[in-house]
């Protein structure tokens, strides 16, 4: 696939169930790609060459030095030791969940009064988070894509303070194969939490609007 | 992909759901479990390779102790291998694993296999106090002393997870060496890679979206093996289905108890309730889920096992909820048409 200079450059962080297919459908979609997990990058390099062709693996702080916009798809426990530093002044995609039958029970999460976004924004106060790719299953990122204009096009919810970064992460959302369904404030984002009518389910745009509709209700 | 240099291998993997009697009442644990040693002894008699029960701690799968159901199993067979699938070694302890299942190995004759994995629940964490947060490294740890465990010497060892061991001799000894043990894989590619770098089998679960997608894995473990200097290793697949007389048959079966068992787990683990769409993508030529006739299933796995480069297939058979009997003629089915319908499809298309 043929890169675009024109395109913002995407780092993944985390290479285990949900950040290489979050890479795989970024090179898909020509977007110049970098994968980090937490140690040196030889040791993710054949999953990079087999899993994510045309995806380079990378040091984080390098990977996203080179960056416009760092996906964090790193496991939610390990977020509260994760350096603010190393994103500052980048636009970060929240690909997380906080859902504690399944991750345990995070400190730094508890307590109803934010959204796991807002909570990862105030610990990344120096970047611009955006809460996307989070609603859907890692093995229905893959499938699910659709071209623009389709009838079965499922549509995903993104949700950031920043409208800048919101606009530019909902392009990314778009072209990758996925209706981008804007919601202006991460608080507004805890409608895309996990127990939410949407989270996982495969909805087109109108009724994915819907279903946030008589949830804001 | 590669067509894999293994035998083919066709087993069967329960979570021992609880079954339903002709009023749909649920059985006991206790006749739930006395059935499921019915259905391990008839898989042997319909000639399958393997049986397996995935270790599990709630009402509707009462599975705690799956090595001694196994155990009343091997007594009343004499080919079939018998396992865990998987066993959740993270809250485990290896030297108990061990235990359990090289005494398993001996009263089987050499028939005991281990699958190690998270499974598809998590209720032993905190049953037994363990923190989900902890889980890679608990896993990391334990396969570390389960590997050394395996090589059959005395066993020194130091971890954070549990006591230290000092040139301790475990028992009983295997007597053929270690039995087989397979790593269970559902998406993660550091657990393809932890695998190879144990020698451990590679068994991809693959219980939702394409199929597919998965064949990555095989290639990334057969590129991880080699890097390791280790020889090819088998690579199986376990995914969840129902064989019944004819394709409406299976799906109007299984259809329901599928919904009723997904929605219940969806209220613990925040996922989307199946709809009638989804469940007819699942069970079609590029979904998960293998219900259907025999030709149908038979079919699928064929395909499948060639485009994963596997050599082994499990199918993870019944649902909360269907009948002991209908759980019965699923596996007969399995056994005498569906396994050798593969077997049949596989080798034509060898020799084409």
């Amino acid at each position: 696939m043929e890169r675009d200079g024109d395109l913002p450059r995407i780092a993944v962080f985390g290479a285990g169930h949900v950040g290489p297919v979050i890479a795989r459908v970024a090179v898909d979609a020509s977007y110049d790609v970098t994968i980090a997990a937490s140690a040196e990058p030889e040791r993710i390099a054949l999953i990079t060459e087999l899993l994510i062709p045309g995806a380079e693996p990378r040091w984080a702080a390098d990977a996203a030095a080179e960056a416009d916009v760092v996906v964090l798809s790193i496991p939610i426990h390990k977020f509260a030791a994760f350096d603010p530093a190393l994103v500052a002044g980048k636009v970060v995609v929240d690909a997380m969940n906080y859902w504690p039958p399944v991750d345990g029970v995070q400190e730094l999460f508890e307590g109803r009064r934010y959204g796991s976004s807002e909570i990862v924004q105030q610990h990344l106060d120096r970047s611009m988070v955006v809460k996307t790719l989070n609603q859907i299953g890692y093995h229905d990122l893959e499938d699910q894509r659709r071209p623009a204009g389709s009838a079965e096009r499922r549509a995903l919810g993104v949700a950031s303070d920043d409208s800048g970064a919101l606009d530019l992460v909902a392009e990314i959302v778009e072209r990758v194969g996925y209706d981008a369904v804007r919601l202006d404030s991460l608080s507004a984002g805890r409608l895309l939490e996990p127990g939410a009518p949407v989270f996982g389910a495969s909805l087109g745009r109108s009724q994915f609007e819907r279903a946030l509709l008589v949830e804001a209700a | 992909m590669a067509v894999s240099p293994f035998p083919l291998v066709f087993g069967l993997d329960t979570f021992g759901d609880v079954t339903h009697d002709e009023g749909d009442r649920p059985l006991s644990h206790a006749q739930t479990i006395r059935n499921l040693v019915d259905q391990g002894v008839l898989a042997d008699q319909v000639g399958l390779d393997f049986f397996g029960i995935g270790e599990h701690h709630t009402d509707d799968f009462p599975l705690s102790a799956a090595d001694v159901v196994l155990a009343a199993i091997a007594a009343r067979t004499a080919r079939i291998h018998v396992g865990s699938a998987v066993t959740v070694l993270s809250s485990d302890d290896p030297v108990r694993v061990f235990q359990r299942y090289s005494t398993l190995n001996a009263v089987s004759s050499g028939r005991a296999e281990v699958i190690l994995g998270r499974g598809s629940s998590i209720e032993s964490f905190p049953l037994f106090g363990y923190d989900l947060a902890d889980y890679e490294n608990l896993f990391e740890e334990k396969v570390d002393l389960f590997a050394e465990l395996l090589k059959g010497e005395p066993v020194t060892w130091q971890g954070k997870t549990r006591p230290s061991l000092d040139n301790q001799d475990v028992v009983p000894h295997t007597e053929s060496g270690p039995f087989p043990v397979w790593v269970g894989v559902g998406g993660s590619p550091q657990s393809v890679l932890r695998a190879a770098r144990y020698g451990f089998s590679l068994m991809l679960a693959i219980i939702g979206g394409s199929p597919a997608r998965f064949a990555p894995f095989s290639q990334l473990f057969s590129q991880a093996l080699e890097s390791v200097g280790r020889d090819a290793l088998p690579v199986g697949v376990h995914s969840p289905g129902h064989v019944a007389a004819t394709d409406e048959q299976a799906r109007e079966e299984f259809w329901p108890r599928y919904l009723e068992v997904i929605r219940r787990v969806s209220e613990t683990r925040g996922f989307a309730i199946p709809t009638e769409e989804s469940f007819r993508f699942e069970i079609g030529p590029q979904g998960a889920l293998y219900v259907g006739s025999a030709e149908t299933v038979a079919q699928k796995i064929a395909q499948n096992l060639t485009v994963l480069g596997a050599n082994r297939f499990d199918l993870k058979y019944g649902m909360g909820g269907l009948s002991h009997e209908a759980l019965m003629t699923n596996i007969e089915l399995y056994g005498t048409q569906v396994v050798p319908r593969v077997r049949e499809l596989l080798s034509r298309s060898q020799d084409g």
